[in-house]
């Protein structure tokens, strides 16, 4: 049986989910995208525009609800459905778009540059317990309004698992579709077997900006599955309660999927978010506080109610090298999210709110996602009966390392741990160099590293990669694109 | 009678009670005190002690906030009768403030607003995702002593270099200090773009203001 964990009363989630409606007529949302506006009035919602404000009715976001599918399935580069968005499935990805990278000698944060965001895609790559990968890192040695392409022509240079991705601009998304569906084979190909998810992420309180709402559009008629990220800060731009900031949340992602949906019916579009519990003295956004996994296991709760696909931005510490505070905001939030049962939890490797990634912190993390999946497989009797053959066999005997039971049970029953967790003896640690976790896991990242495979990507479609992404490089100024390093 | 009200208009001001603020400001007045007197005993040592207790880890944001515009409201009471005494408060400087084009991204933006206004500063909230011309023009048009500008995005951290590159084209950059805030901003991207400070937040904005213009 799987543990349960349930943060709200069905009484609670059917008031939240009429205080969203409520919300979408009056004050309505803010929609910064001519498409959009024109989309929700051709359905007959009352839109001012002028003010570029839409009231949404209930039974046109009632609708989007009915066509937006309740689960589809991401695919490998080998055509392997290895992702499922939909039901109680838990998946796991790195959190995306840092700005640095945890330097592993100095332990400084430094702006990160092609080679750092590569080693990150290997290390993902070689982690069994991640699921997915993401566009981990905005590197700085190509030019900001590349960033975001960029990322995934190298990630996908590298990279097996599918990918959780974005566009910065209208534009660059475009060229994003372009590297995904040549690497998928075309664009039936994508449709049939998406490789990629885009987030596209509404603005606290209540607007779409022109950028997102274009991005979320642009994928819901090429039905590239989206990803919605509403981030309400509670306390300063949402309400300050866990059902307030739940309340905000759901009529942002009620109006994207009723948006996306009027693009393009039955769209795979996903109940997701980032939000956070403003934080009173510092002002800032803490991933690591125990108000927003509240407000993230609440608002998985309605999503899953309302029959969507869920993600959410999960497992990260607001810490700023890997020490103790990083450890157990990491853990914390990593198991609240696969006991609510969310479909992608974004956050491994990630720190300082959400700015900053470490390797280190990355192969931590997964010691961590492996637990937590195995928390979730719960308690299974194995055999029938469950010991009272074995233990009567055995007698008084303390033998059951010797037994067939034992060697057909244990590494299904136990997390079998890598280097980073110790667990030897006093003597044994000691002899071993007396490592800290840090040092365990800077070992564990180079021994990852090293024994990276690289893909089977053929030399033609690389360089087709090259050759779409140098162009769109050069219409920004930059005349030669990094080096790819050695796979 | 009235010698209590001062103490007491201190005291709805650290008790954040705006209402109070504003009544007590109102019966000062009545009272017959001067309106310099009100704000210099009344209201001033009220948001200094805010401030002092929010030093301390024992007021929060939401108390700095509801404390600072209760004393905006209770100085808007008291603004038409500094105007017929032809008084003014010594300000500790003009602000023009706003996040840059391409963001919109409020929160931090209006914190060092909220904070520099309850310091003393007269400041100018341009809002977010405001045009380089629009600081140049009301830099111009209040004569300000300081810029603040806001980014939260690395790929509108750049905006933050063109508001810089249109003050220096309308000659006016030498006038102003530039100072600038925002997650993705470090003190080397300041200084690589010719501004004259960062700060990581809004308390760190005020000290970094009041150095600049000291």
């Amino acid at each position: 049986m799987r543990p349960c964990f349930k943060l709200l009363s069905d009484a609670l989630i059917d008031q939240i989910i009429a205080e969203g409606l409520g919300l979408l007529m009056d004050p309505g949302v803010r929609v910064h995208n001519a498409e959009a506006l024109e989309l929700l009035a051709a359905a007959g919602a009352p839109v001012d525009l002028d003010a570029q404000i839409a009231h949404i009715p209930e039974e046109l976001v009632r609708r989007a609800l009915e066509t937006a599918p309740s689960e589809f399935h991401l695919y490998d580069l080998d055509g392997e459905p290895v992702v499922h968005y939909g039901g109680d499935s838990v998946q796991f990805d790195p959190g995306s778009a840092a700005i640095t990278i945890l330097d592993s000698k100095t332990q400084q944060q430094r702006p990160a540059v092609t080679n750092d965001f590569v080693d990150f895609v290997k290390l993902v790559e070689t982690l069994p317990q991640l699921d997915a990968q993401s566009t981990a890192i905005i590197c700085s040695d190509v030019p900001e309004e590349v960033g975001d392409l960029y990322r995934l022509y190298l990630a996908l240079n590298y990279m097996r698992k599918p990918i959780v991705t974005g566009a910065f601009r209208k534009d660059t998304w475009w060229t994003m579709k372009e590297l995904l569906e040549t690497v998928a084979g075309g664009q039936q190909e994508l449709v049939a077997r998406p490789i990629a998810i885009f987030d596209v992420c509404p603005s606290p309180p209540l607007l779409w900006s022109d950028l997102t709402c274009q991005n979320m559009i642009d994928c819901a008629r090429h039905r590239i599955p989206s990803e919605l990220v509403s981030m309400p800060l509670a306390g300063a731009t949402a309400p300050v309660t866990v059902a307030g900031a739940v309340v905000q949340h759901t009529a942002e992602c009620m109006s994207g999927v009723t948006i996306c949906q009027l693009a393009q019916e039955g769209a795979p579009i996903v109940w997701g978010g980032s939000p956070a519990a403003f934080d009173m003295r510092e002002g800032t956004t803490p991933m690591g506080a125990v108000g927003t996994w509240l407000i993230d296991g609440a608002y998985t709760e309605v999503g899953k109610a309302l029959g969507m696909p869920t993600h959410a931005y999960l497992g990260m510490t607001d810490a700023k090298v890997v020490d103790a505070q990083c450890g157990l905001e990491s853990a914390g939030g990593t198991l609240i999210a696969a006991l609510a049962g969310v479909n992608m939890v974004s956050g491994a490797g990630m720190m300082d709110f959400e700015s900053c990634q470490s390797y280190e912190k990355l192969v931590i993390d997964a010691e961590i996602i492996g637990m937590a999946k195995r928390l979730i497989a719960g308690v299974d009797p194995r055999e029938d009966p469950i010991a009272l053959t074995l233990m009567r066999e055995l007698g008084h005997r303390a033998d059951y390392l010797a037994q067939p039971h034992t060697l057909r049970w244990f590494s299904h029953e136990q997390v079998l741990p890598s280097s980073v967790i110790d667990r030897k003896s006093l003597d044994g640690w000691k002899r071993q160099g007396a490592k800290t976790a840090w040092e365990r896991a800077g070992d564990r990242v180079r021994e990852l590293l090293a024994g990276y495979q690289p893909t089977s990507m053929s030399d033609d479609m690389r360089a087709e990669l090259r050759a779409i992404t140098q162009q769109a490089a050069q219409r920004f100024g930059l005349g030669e694109l990094p080096p790819l390093p050695e796979a | 009678m009235s010698n209590t009200l001062l103490p007491e208009i201190t005291d709805a001001l650290v008790a954040c009670d705006a209402a109070s603020a504003v009544a007590l400001t109102q019966q000062a007045l009545a009272s017959g005190l001067e309106p310099l007197t009100i704000i210099k005993q009344g209201l001033v040592p009220g948001i200094e002690q805010v401030g002092e207790r929010f030093q301390a880890g024992e007021y929060f944001l939401p108390q700095m906030v509801i404390a600072a515009k209760a004393m905006q409201q209770a100085m808007a009471v008291l603004e038409p009768e500094l105007q017929a005494r032809q008084q003014r408060v010594d300000s500790a400087g003009v602000v023009v403030i706003g996040t840059v084009k391409g963001d919109i991204h409020e929160i931090g933006k209006s914190l060092v607003a909220t904070m520099m206004s309850a310091s003393g500063f007269q400041v100018h909230d341009l809002g977010v995702d405001v045009p380089s011309q629009v600081f140049v023009h009301k830099v111009r048009e209040t004569n300000a002593d300081l810029v603040g500008l806001s980014a939260l995005l690395t790929t509108t951290m750049t905006a933050q270099r063109e508001v810089l590159r249109a003050l220096e084209e309308s000659g006016i950059r030498d006038r102003v200090r530039v100072i600038l805030g925002g997650a993705p901003v470090t003190p080397e991207w300041a200084d690589s773009i010719g501004a004259d400070g960062y700060a990581d937040d809004a308390v760190g904005a005020v000290q970094l203001s009041k150095r600049l213009l000291g």
